[in-house]
């Protein structure tokens, strides 16, 4: 993973000196409440329902052990024992002391980790897949060019005050997208073209939140060392001419479809035919410094499916169904992936405790070169494990709470924090998700169900994509008390799709019974090794809608 | 009364002054981008003299005043409030685009924690509201010693300085 040098260092340094000054001055008055508002929030603070809640960054969600130490040292030492991954790949402490956030920035800038434009009107930490550099499938490696775009986006100095948030989502796997590219600000797509040459697929305009949107291709291929120009060209265009008025109009989605895409398509073009061949054009040295910093650990010479696994399976059921779900292919012989879930029965999706992630830096440490990977589904991955160290590491993450075999399944729920801490949510999300997880245990039945995306959010705000969920679950307000919509049919994957409203809310202690019977009806009427979306999309909207509230008037 | 900076030092004998559209043009009153374009060439004299300025508001570009811009000593960008940050961009263009070497004020809702990235996308005077402390906003510009992207004082990205 990259590695800072003394200028990053130092950037970082100085950045928590100026966030040190800024809290005093806040403290000593000098400030004005909402005047230091957009300062806490690029050092990553907002003010939730009962506490400050800290956004710590995990660019493109790699972490090494130390910093998953770090982290934990933070759970343990300002906060009540544990952390929240986010689906942005980032972690959140949901109860620091807004006084002590200086001083948690200045422990954790010394592992080279910080809070910079987790939140504000900026651009974002940079996402990818958690699979990146370890796979067969991907085109090349994403890591680089993230890294590259999170250098360029650190305090740029044009664009701290966008109209709105902006997010930039990085996919280099062809027919797959564990990013959610479409649903960004941007989304980068990095391809090769006929000739075999390295360039990006550029999208803009997607997005969540109260008006959901896809987003477009704005450029079909964009050269390896013009990302940055074309970046630059694409924030210029939405600083100047993205809506400031009103705040639930202001993301680019909205410039985009008032616009439309040939028009911003134009504008952009425009901004960039005249910096393009300035100095913030890559340079073939600038690519290279960063790809170093990205290459392969020193894997052993090992074969695939040595005996160890092999006779360990076969003895095996517990294990042998999580090699099936939580263990992927790796590009390298002998290797494997392993997915480390956050989504044990009784624990809100995503949080661990300081406990478990120490002892996942552990794992790490003994399995996988010390690093650790945080995923859009709020999980973890060790990306780099000896297939004949598989037993042994499920034994120890099964001990830790960490092996619930049901990746990509109905209880792998993504789900956001919810009217339990966020001053925004209309509803409760995780008394939601642990009441299904409760209902919907045996895993006999969640395999048979097979991979369904079910996501949970607490308000239109999306923060758990409730509407790229193949089940997608929405907390609404109804005279002050807490409902649920439930929309059917969203995808997050590479051929993404915005679900379907299903009909009036439900009460949340109606809502297993709900999902039950979506379940049960996809269960009788699904072919023979279709998933719930596919079977969803060969029937329509329709059918379930009946099965749910009955025959239509 | 707006405390104004200019190369690092307080200046408190300026005489710049916004002249509402139907007032009577004096020596140094920084005009509207209306007025400049409805009556350019009886004010060219003026601009070209250094005895008037041109505000440009938030919701006015660059590229409306484009080249012009060369023609004032004195070009005012307006902050109605420090989070529209239209104006970042209005000055990188004035300067990286349109050539615009005089002095480049930002006014209005001007703050301390504004200083560092305003003075990196080119101004080079600052109208600081009136409640901010001024030793705090002149420790303000040497907040970071590194910046990772070109701007207006260094064309050169990090990668081309590594």
């Amino acid at each position: 993973m990259y590695v800072y040098d003394e200028y990053d260092q130092q950037l970082l340094n100085e950045r928590v000196v100026q966030f040190q000054g800024q809290m005093q001055r806040y403290l000593a008055g000098k400030i004005a409440e909402d005047e230091f508002l957009p300062l806490r929030l690029q050092n990553g603070i907002y003010v939730q329902r009962y506490a400050p809640m800290l956004r710590v960054a995990v660019p493109y969600g790699q972490m090494n052990s130390a910093q998953m130490r770090a982290l934990a040292r933070v759970a343990r030492e300002y906060d009540k024992g544990y952390a929240h991954f986010s689906t942005r790949q980032n972690v959140q402490f949901n109860w620091p002391k807004l006084e002590q956030c200086p001083q948690i920035l200045a422990d954790l800038a010394e592992v080279q980790m910080h809070a910079v434009q987790t939140s504000g009107n900026c651009i974002r930490n940079t996402t990818t897949d958690e699979y990146a550099g370890v796979i067969a499938e991907e085109t090349v490696d994403p890591r680089p060019y993230c890294e590259i775009i999170r250098q360029w986006s650190t305090f740029h100095p044009e664009f701290a005050f966008l109209p709105r948030k902006f997010k930039i989502a990085v996919n280099a796997v062809p027919g797959a997208d564990r990013a959610a590219i479409q649903v960004h600000d941007i989304g980068v797509n990095i391809i090769r073209n006929a000739e075999g040459q390295i360039g990006y697929r550029i999208l803009v305009g997607g997005g969540l939140g109260r008006t959901p949107i896809i987003g477009e291709e704005i450029c079909s291929f964009l050269a390896e060392e013009d990302l940055l120009t074309y970046l630059d060209a694409i924030i210029r265009v939405y600083n100047q001419f993205g809506r400031r008025d009103n705040k639930y109009k202001a993301r680019i989605k909205i410039l985009v479809k008032a616009l439309g895409v040939e028009r911003m398509r134009e504008l952009v073009e425009a901004e960039w035919q005249r910096i393009k061949s300035g100095d913030s054009k890559l340079t073939s040295a600038e690519l290279d410094r960063v790809k170093k910093h990205f290459t392969d650990p020193s894997y052993l010479p090992l074969s695939d499916e040595p005996a160890e696994l092999t006779s360990a399976r076969a003895e095996n059921a517990a294990f042998a169904r999580w090699l099936q779900r939580n263990v992927r292919a790796h590009k390298q012989a002998g290797y494997a992936v392993v997915a480390l879930t956050l989504k044990q029965k009784g624990t809100p999706p995503g949080d661990v405790t300081a406990e478990q992630m120490d002892q996942i830096a552990a794992l790490a440490d003994q399995y996988s070169f010390g690093e650790i990977r945080s995923t859009h589904q709020q999980n973890l991955v060790l990306a780099d494990v000896e297939q004949r160290q598989l037993f042994a590491l499920w034994q120890e993450a099964k001990a830790l709470g960490l092996a619930t075999p049901t990746l990509g399944l109905l209880t792998d729920m993504i789900c956001c924090p919810g009217g339990d801490f966020c001053a925004l949510a209309n509803a409760k999300s995780i008394p939601v998700a642990e009441a299904i997880q409760a209902r919907f245990d045996d895993l006999d039945y969640l395999h048979d169900l097979g991979e369904i995306d079910l996501n949970i959010s607490g308000c239109m705000n999306a923060c758990g994509h409730h509407h790229v969920g193949n089940i997608g679950v929405l907390g609404v307000d109804k005279k002050g008390e807490e409902f649920y919509q439930i929309s059917l049919g969203g995808n997050a994957g590479d051929n993404t799709s915005l679900g379907k409203i299903l009909g009036p809310s439900f009460a949340r202690d109606q809502m297993p019974d709900i999902i039950a019977k979506i379940l049960d009806f996809y269960v009788a009427k699904r072919n023979e090794g279709e998933t719930f979306l596919e079977t969803y999309r060969r029937l329509g909207h329709d059918p379930f809608k009946e099965a749910i509230y009955g025959p239509a008037h | 009364m707006a405390q104004l900076i200019k190369q690092s030092q307080l200046v408190s004998n300026d005489e710049w002054h916004l002249i509402e559209d139907d007032a009577i043009i004096a020596d140094y009153g920084i005009i509207s981008l209306k007025r400049w374009q409805e009556n350019a060439a009886a004010l060219l004299p003026l601009a070209q003299a250094g005895k008037i300025g041109l505000l440009l508001n938030s919701d006015e570009t660059a590229d409306q005043i484009g080249d012009d811009c060369r023609q004032f000593v004195l070009i005012a960008v307006n902050f109605p409030k420090f989070s529209d940050g239209r104006g970042y961009s209005t000055a990188r263009l004035l300067r990286e685009r349109h050539g615009f070497k005089g002095e480049l004020r930002s006014v209005g809702d001007v703050l301390i924690d504004q200083l560092f990235f305003m003075n990196r996308c080119g101004f080079n005077s600052f109208a600081l509201r009136d409640d901010q402390d001024l030793n705090d906003a002149l420790a303000a510009f040497a907040t970071f010693t590194v910046s990772y992207q070109n701007d207006v004082n260094d064309p050169r990205p990090l990668f081309r300085r590594r």
